[in-house]
């Protein structure tokens, strides 16, 4: 054990500061549509994962980044949109286990048809945004960046959510679906426009994820169970407790990568998931909120 | 205004509504009255089309609603207040009454239109930003007719508003209907509470298993010995 309260494990809490905005982010999407459709999407890192081939593609194509983030976020909003229709509406009104398995179903496809289509390398943009130095520490630019953007986005989403008539549609559907149609709510569009954030919020994580991250078909597999445990840590649904589980389960794996090793991150994170979801079912902040 | 004919109605397999026909004029209040489980509730929830009516027809104002989907009805003038009022409970108060105003047109009138049902209600102008769930059962009521009223309907449809509601409440309630009444509002009511509605509407309609076994003038109506013994009690 190498722990000392010196600027390293400072550089490691900040580095995790950094790293729970972009978790944060992926949470939201998954919180949304979960808070609202009251369907979990399984293979929402997939998703994120077909985004970062779409912006790999566009880039290496001749689009310009912000031109292929743009395209990346569209193509995966399609992709929500396009999942809710096929798959899920057909399912929507029955048990849970069907959901999470044809949503399952979707992530084998998904990762299976991205090694076809791509192989099994690694790829990259390229793109090298260097860091930034503050006393001895180091911090990659491209780490702050992706704060920023999660950061502002959810804000963003929040005032969305409150402030227009859509954003108040999707808060009460999710609270009573059935009454939608007297308020004059075509309920079928609504999980459209949702399905449709949802992607495009998993969208913008790819696009932020591709400047820290090799592509590969198998990344869903490194950040979805992230994703899942800091969700059922905030309370499934519940936006704002996704928001801070996020915080609190990057700082585990900062903190123990730092003072142990970087699996021992994982381990730790994944060892404090397990005691706090004996302790409190419902997740640290209880569902949908 | 709304028209009924021979409409036949129900849940999956099982029937509620059998060749209900009925009609409401345009500045009348109407009644529904009848026991648990005559068919008033699915009667309403057919008009406002959260169930399809498996045979009959439905006009409002020369439109057919039996074909129109369901979000497009209450761009005909008609608002629903449910059963049980299901309001938003995790919605403020001026959350659940912009959701009533949530069509386009009802949207280009919202300040107004909230301007005048905060003069009908002030109550809810208090009450703005608390959480719906968090109202008193006959504030909670106040509310959902007040977002039935953003959608600037001509039709009230109101599904048992006096239901699990304390005594002194009821009372209050019947004085909500009557004020949307003396607004010009046109309003179809469903009720148990035989006896208090009959003094609030015009005419009424008995419904017995689904089907229409009486109709009349509220005052013949609270006058028959049938309806006095089986519906009020005396």
């Amino acid at each position: 054990m190498d722990c000392q309260l010196d600027i390293f494990f400072l550089e490691a809490i900040l580095n995790g500061l950094l790293l729970a905005g972009l978790l944060a982010l992926l949470a939201l999407g998954l919180n949304l549509v979960f808070g609202v459709i009251d369907v979990v999407w399984i293979c929402y890192a997939e998703l994120v994962m077909v985004g970062m081939y779409g912006i790999n593609h566009a880039y290496k194509g001749g689009a310009p980044f912000l031109l292929a983030a743009l395209i990346g976020i569209v193509l995966v909003a399609i992709a929500g949109a396009v999942l809710h229709l096929l798959v899920i509406r057909p399912v929507l009104d029955t048990p849970p286990i069907n959901q999470l398995l044809v949503t399952g179903g979707v992530l084998f496809f998904l990762q299976a048809a991205a090694t076809m289509a791509f192989g099994i390398d690694f790829r990259n943009l390229g793109i090298r945004l260097g860091s930034v130095s503050l006393f001895d520490m180091n911090f990659a630019m491209a780490r702050i960046i992706t704060f920023g953007v999660a950061l502002a986005t959810m804000l963003a989403l929040w005032l969305f959510l409150r402030r227009t008539y859509l954003g108040t549609a999707i808060r009460a559907i999710a609270q009573d679906r059935q009454i939608m149609p007297l308020m004059g709510v075509d309920s079928r569009r609504l999980y459209l426009v949702t399905s449709a954030i949802g992607g495009g919020l998993a969208g913008l994580a790819a696009a932020l994820m591709v400047l820290q991250y090799d592509i590969y078909p198998q990344i869903g597999l490194q950040f979805g169970p992230l994703i899942f445990m800091i969700c059922v840590l905030g309370g499934l649904g519940n936006m704002i407790g996704g928001f801070i589980a996020a915080f609190i389960i990057s700082q585990f794996i900062a903190v123990g990568s730092s003072c142990f090793h970087t699996e021992w991150g994982y381990a730790v994170a994944f060892l404090f998931f397990m005691l706090a979801i004996f302790i409190r079912p419902q997740g640290l902040f209880g569902g949908k909120g | 205004m709304l028209e009924l004919d021979a409409v036949d109605a129900g849940y999956g397999g099982f029937q509620a509504l059998f060749g209900v026909s009925m009609r409401v004029n345009a500045g009348e209040a109407v009644a529904v009255i009848g026991a648990n489980g005559a068919g008033k509730t699915t009667l309403l929830r057919a008009i406002s089309g959260l169930i399809r009516p498996t045979a009959g027809s439905m006009v409002m104002e020369g439109r057919d609603l039996v074909r129109m989907p369901a979000h497009r009805i209450v761009e005909t003038g008609i608002a629903h207040v449910p059963e049980s009022r299901r309001l938003f409970p995790r919605l403020t108060v001026l959350d659940n009454l912009r959701m009533g105003a949530f069509t386009p047109a009802a949207r280009a009138g919202f300040a107004r239109q909230l301007d005048y049902v905060y003069a009908l209600f002030p109550r809810l102008k208090e009450r703005e930003g608390q959480l719906a769930g968090t109202l008193s059962g006959g504030e909670q009521q106040m509310c959902a007719i007040a977002r039935a009223l953003m959608s600037r309907p001509k039709l009230v449809l109101l599904d048992e508003p006096s239901m699990g509601l304390a005594p002194v409440i009821v009372a209050q309630v019947f004085d909500l209907v009557r004020r949307i009444r003396t607004e010009g509002y046109t309003v179809l009511i469903v009720e148990q509470n035989v006896r208090q509605v009959l003094k609030v509407v015009d005419r009424a309609y008995l419904l017995e298993v689904g089907r229409i076994k009486a109709a009349g003038a509220a005052a013949e109506l609270a006058a028959s010995d049938d309806i006095r013994k089986a519906y009020m009690g005396l």
